[in-house]
């Protein structure tokens, strides 16, 4: 399943739509990572909203192309994480721990805004 | 109404219709949806551990009642290479955040009961089930 | 036209079972044939007792008739499952009227004894009959009393059950206090399922009140376990992933003690002393500035 991945200014933004197989999401990393170097982007939205289950191995990935993205100079979060696969996930012990996160898309921009003001290029730290 | 599924792990997109299958089921018997997301999570554990360690087996859902508890339960089994020291691989230290370990604590933490039986070169099977409170 | 059994020769003969079938056959008659007399003095006896206090005088003799007629039939049938079902029938009906687990069970043993004294009277004039009648009897009365005293306590125990759930609800308002900020205030002993069910709340409110902070205050609980601490740490974790931050106050030297004992690293967790300062923290993180104005007295109303 394709996750379609717009660019919005500087940023990329990765909508997920629908439930998505291990082979799935690390297409969706590989993309996004190449996204990143070939749009010079300064910050990256997976939406999860539409997750129903987030396990192991995704939250993996995620914090995977969190720290390949930040490799390329851009900042990550996810955004949209449902309240019912909150509590399943750190009840299993996947915090996503230090990966950012925000509530929905909104939220998301305004954290890459204020994160990355002033970084003028992908060579921030 | 079903009260039963069974779903063969094949490859990693098995992993997702035996999630969606055990969800559809829970929902059935009338789990809040918190629960369905703690089940849906386990079974995704239980099988993608089948695709990782033993490349191929099954997961059985079903309803179950005891007396006027009605609940669901989760069947992993596989012929796989089988886990050599079960109590190592119970013990939370394994963090399968960091792809460590098969997720069985935090499994065990979910559900409401928990069995695993394993032998070197003769499978896993892990039963868990879960009440409607 | 009842047909007397034999009388033993010898004591093997009492400890057959076809004679004691026959036996209890003949005292489900008696008890029938007896049974407006029966009836009249058992309802009487409860009136006596104060039992059923919540229902009418008319209302007892009529659960009193449907209970005895129940009671001879399984007496006679030896199956109880037609009693469970009237016994779960009765509960829920005579529970909201707030009859207690004690009536119940005196008024059944009430029965009890009054068709085990009939019985007495029948059959005193001899002693041997009369034994074999109670072995007859006792343990199929056993059975009855047993049947609907656990119907009754099983139906109280799934409506207490309601009862919390629906308190556990009202006991933990998630308030909305400023613009993106939430507080949650907890009173009294935290239990895992309230703990869980304190988690569900607030992490569907952040997603409603799209909160960015929430305040947990403590203040009024007593003590947790370690189960309960985890649950603390797992719901700042959680409402993380939502994207807000959570502030906890009140946090007593022994709920902090609790948190180290299992290994949180307080330093992470966001805490502040008392509610006051939570309340000012949240707001400095959303950005509000509170601006004292120049004359201390104007803008606060106070009472």
């Amino acid at each position: 399943m394709e996750v379609p991945i717009l660019k919005q200014g500087h940023y990329l933004i990765a909508s997920i739509q629908s439930a998505l197989t291990d082979a799935d999401l690390l297409k969706l990393r590989d993309e996004l990572v190449e996204r990143v170097g070939r749009y010079r982007a300064r910050g990256v939205i997976v939406d999860v909203t539409v997750l129903d289950v987030m396990d192991s191995f995704a939250t993996r990935t995620l914090s995977a192309i969190a720290n390949m993205v930040k490799l390329r100079g851009a900042e990550t979060v996810i955004v949209g994480i449902q309240p019912e696969v909150a509590f399943a996930m750190v009840q299993l012990g996947l915090a996503l721990s230090g990966v950012a996160t925000a509530l929905d898309l909104e939220e998301g921009l305004a954290y890459l805004q204020r994160k990355t003001k002033g970084n003028g290029g992908n060579h921030g730290r | 109404m079903e009260d039963k599924v069974n779903v063969p792990i094949n490859s990693d997109t098995d992993i997702v219709t035996a999630r969606q299958s055990g969800r559809e089921l829970a929902a059935q018997i009338g789990f809040t949806s918190t629960d369905l997301a703690i089940i849906a999570t386990s079974i995704s554990e239980l099988a993608r551990n089948i695709v990782s360690y033993a490349r191929t087996g099954e997961v059985v859902i079903s309803v179950v009642q005891q007396g006027t508890k009605h609940g669901i339960m989760i069947v992993a089994k596989d012929r796989g290479p089988g886990i050599p020291d079960i109590e190592q691989a119970m013990k939370d230290g394994y963090s399968t955040a960091k792809g460590l370990g098969l997720g069985l604590p935090g499994t065990k933490r979910l559900m409401d009961e928990f069995e695993i039986v394993s032998a070197v070169r003769n499978g896993t099977t892990v039963t868990v089930k879960k009440w409607r409170r | 036209m009842s047909n007397k059994p034999r009388q033993p020769t010898t004591i093997q003969e009492s400890s057959n079972i076809q004679p004691t079938t026959a036996l209890l056959r003949e005292l489900v008659s008696h008890l029938r044939q007896n049974r407006t007399q029966l009836r009249e003095e058992w309802a009487r006896r409860i009136v006596e007792a104060r039992l059923l206090t919540a229902m009418s005088n008319d209302e007892i003799f009529a659960e009193a008739t449907s209970v005895y007629d129940n009671y001879v039939e399984v007496l006679e049938t030896g199956s109880v499952e037609a009693l469970q079902a009237y016994a779960r029938n009765l509960s829920e009906r005579i529970i909201p009227r707030g009859v207690e687990t004690h009536e119940v069970l005196g008024i059944v043993l009430l029965l009890r004894d009054v068709l085990a004294r009939s019985l007495f009277s029948k059959y005193q004039t001899d002693f041997a009959l009369l034994n074999r009648v109670l072995d007859a009897y006792e343990p199929a009365a056993n059975r009855i009393a047993n049947t609907v005293a656990v119907g009754f306590v099983q139906e109280r125990e799934r409506i207490i059950r309601q009862q919390q759930e629906a308190i556990r609800e009202l006991s933990t308002p998630v308030l909305q206090v400023r613009d993106r900020l939430l507080i949650l205030p907890i009173i009294g002993v935290v239990d895992p399922q309230r703990a869980r069910q304190l988690t569900e709340q607030l992490l569907r409110g952040i997603r409603s009140n799209r909160a960015k902070v929430i305040v947990i205050d403590i203040t009024g609980v007593p003590s947790v376990d370690s189960k309960v601490a985890n649950h603390l740490v797992q719901t700042v974790e959680a409402s993380r992933l939502l994207g807000a931050t959570v502030i906890v106050t009140g946090l007593s030297p022994e709920i902090a003690q609790t948190l180290v004992t299992i290994g949180v690293d307080l330093g992470k967790m966001n805490t502040v002393g008392d509610l006051q300062g939570g309340i000012e923290e949240a707001e400095h993180l959303l950005g509000y500035k509170v601006i004292a104005s120049g004359e201390p007295t104007a803008q606060v109303e106070e009472e």
